[in-house]
């Protein structure tokens, strides 16, 4: 199955998926070091988001985050992608001076509501996104 | 959706206000696609969150657009670094971390930023005016703007905050629109705890659950008891570390909300929810990681940073009683210490045995001697964040338990 999408940050990923439960603040609630989610208040603390396709519904949290996703894409402990439901700037931001800064890609696609439920329901994503389209190709075959 | 690109627009992207203002705008006009703005227009200030060293993300960005000559073309303002650049002493972390925290405040004086270095620019003289349309970084700052004062910013984050000072200009959408600042979300507060006297700790409850339950939208709130600048600046700060709120209305208190009417612009709610004494009280004791009698190890004060209201108030606690038994720390502006210096409370706040923090906070940076035990703080932001960020419990309580507390060496309640 293939799903259109809205690209905000263009690049190539592939990767299983890892869906948020709550949204996340990057600043104070994930570690960039060992790309792991450290908000005691978060239902899924302890995971580690290192090469998934992160899936969220919305951001949260300081202004900071920016640059916590930034570093993470740097030491390659970064989600390898992140699907949004909503856009947000805070997370498009990360991963658009990490691309400046560094050529090292972390594509950010808006994903459609009525879409949420398969691509929350699939094992693995693969995220092709330009500067005008994205696509999400949901489980994959091979 | 394609943006309108004004002459001025053009000109910094084809390069003749320098090649700094040039990346900077190619980085602003990505951004303002990937959240649907359809113009730009002149931003008034600027107040930046990207001079915490995050780590070399932080250097290799604003090095770049040193290196390209870069000069910020409106008032800019600077949060919280990771040192306290005026007493450096005060810093645990190891030398590499001291020297590119260092560099990285000064790589932002190189671009014309005013050397502030607070979370609360609006305790600074640069506070704006009502219906600035300015782009502010750091989320308490821009709650309290949005909502507080009535200027008009969106929750901009690191490296946008600088492309709009090096620019001037700010995509035209979210919070800069009139239509977008009408509330969403009725909020009732039937009543409060009657054994709370003042309104501080309901702020910080309110705030706390408008950040958990509403999200993005903006909240109406109903039935808040008069609160200081102080209160609602530490409903704002929890609100925006809860959650996603970038603007909050309190009928007849904040100044786009007069009426019910003016906060929903006509519009009716989409939701409402009702808070009542039970609500507000399990936020506040779920605020605290231990229990009440728990050791101390130290008291945290001034997150964001305390203005001089807050210092006065706690002036007048050290006044009577014995010195603190464990460290406590307040964090402040440079500003504030000047003014505090000025009027000879410096001396009185350490001679009761305090640390006056200034240009960082102790919750981003390695400033506390001792992070094995409890901390205290009156904070609602820094209660919900020490823990994951510098690994401490927390107990959370007015700015009289903390210097009672302080005092008896174990988490107390100073009573009405």
């Amino acid at each position: 199955m293939i799903l259109p999408a809205t690209s905000l940050v263009p690049g190539e990923a592939s990767g299983p998926v890892f869906a948020l439960s709550q949204p996340l603040s990057f600043w104070g609630g994930f570690d960039a070091t060992s790309g792991r989610i450290i908000d005691r208040s978060h239902p899924q603390v302890g995971a580690r988001l290192s090469a998934h396709v992160l899936l969220m519904t919305a951001g949260r949290g300081s202004s900071s985050g920016s640059s916590v996703l930034a570093e993470a894409i740097r030491f390659r402990t970064a989600p390898c992608a992140i699907v949004l439901l909503t856009r947000d700037a805070i997370v498009t931001v990360g991963a658009i001076v990490a691309t400046e800064l560094y050529r090292s890609s972390c594509p950010v696609v808006l994903a459609r509501d009525s879409d949420w439920p398969a691509l929350a329901a699939a094992s693995r994503l693969v995220i092709i996104a330009s500067n005008k389209a994205a696509s999400l190709a949901v489980d994959p075959e091979g | 959706m394609s943006i309108v690109f004004a002459d001025l627009d053009s000109d910094l992207l084809g390069g003749r206000h320098g090649p700094a203002a040039q990346f900077a705008m190619t980085l602003l006009v990505r951004f303002a696609e990937a959240v649907g703005a359809s113009k730009f227009i002149d931003a008034e200030a600027a107040h930046i969150d990207g001079c915490l060293y995050h780590g070399q993300v932080s250097l290799d960005f604003v090095e770049r657009v040193v290196e390209l000559g870069g000069h910020v073309r409106i008032p800019t303002t600077l949060n919280v670094g990771s040192i306290d650049l005026i007493h450096p002493e005060l810093f645990r972390g190891d030398a590499d971390l001291r020297a590119s925290g260092v560099r990285l405040m000064h790589a932002h004086e190189q671009l014309g930023c005013i050397p502030t270095f607070t979370c609360a620019p609006y305790q600074t003289m640069f506070r704006p005016r009502f219906g600035a349309q300015i782009a502010w970084a750091e989320s308490n700052a821009i709650v309290f703007a949005n909502s507080v004062i009535g200027a008009r910013t969106n929750r901009y984050g690191d490296f946008v905050d600088l492309c709009c000072a090096l620019t001037g200009r700010v995509p035209f959408y979210g919070l800069h629109v009139t239509e977008n600042r009408r509330a969403r979300i009725l909020v009732e507060i039937s009543a409060v705890p009657t054994e709370w006297l003042d309104a501080t700790q309901t702020c910080v409850a309110v705030g706390y659950l408008i950040g958990r339950l509403c999200g993005e939208r903006i909240p109406a709130i109903v039935g808040l008891p008069e609160a200081s600048d102080d209160d609602l600046k530490a409903l704002g700060a929890v609100a925006a570390s809860a959650g996603a709120v970038g603007m909050f209305h309190a009928v007849g208190v904040t100044p786009e909300a007069d009426t019910l009417h003016d906060a929903f612009q006509g519009s009716p709610p989409e939701d409402t929810i009702e808070l009542g004494p039970d609500d507000l009280r399990g936020v506040i004791r779920c605020l605290s990681t231990v229990s009440d009698g728990a050791a101390l190890t130290a008291v945290s004060l001034g997150t964001p940073h305390f203005s001089l209201d807050e210092c006065a108030r706690l002036v007048t606690l050290l006044s009577t009683g014995p010195p603190a038994k464990v460290d406590v720390y307040v964090s402040t502006s440079r500003d504030i210490l000047h003014e505090l210096t000025a009027r000879g409370w410096v001396e009185l706040i350490e001679a009761a045995g305090l640390t006056l923090v200034v240009d960082t906070c102790t919750y981003v940076t390695a400033v506390m001697r001792d992070l094995t035990g409890v901390v205290m703080t009156n904070s609602g932001k820094w209660a919900y964040y020490a823990p994951g960020n510098i690994g401490v419990e927390v107990a959370f309580g007015s700015l009289a338990d903390c210097i009672a507390s302080a005092r008896a060496g174990q988490v107390v309640r100073a009573g009405p």
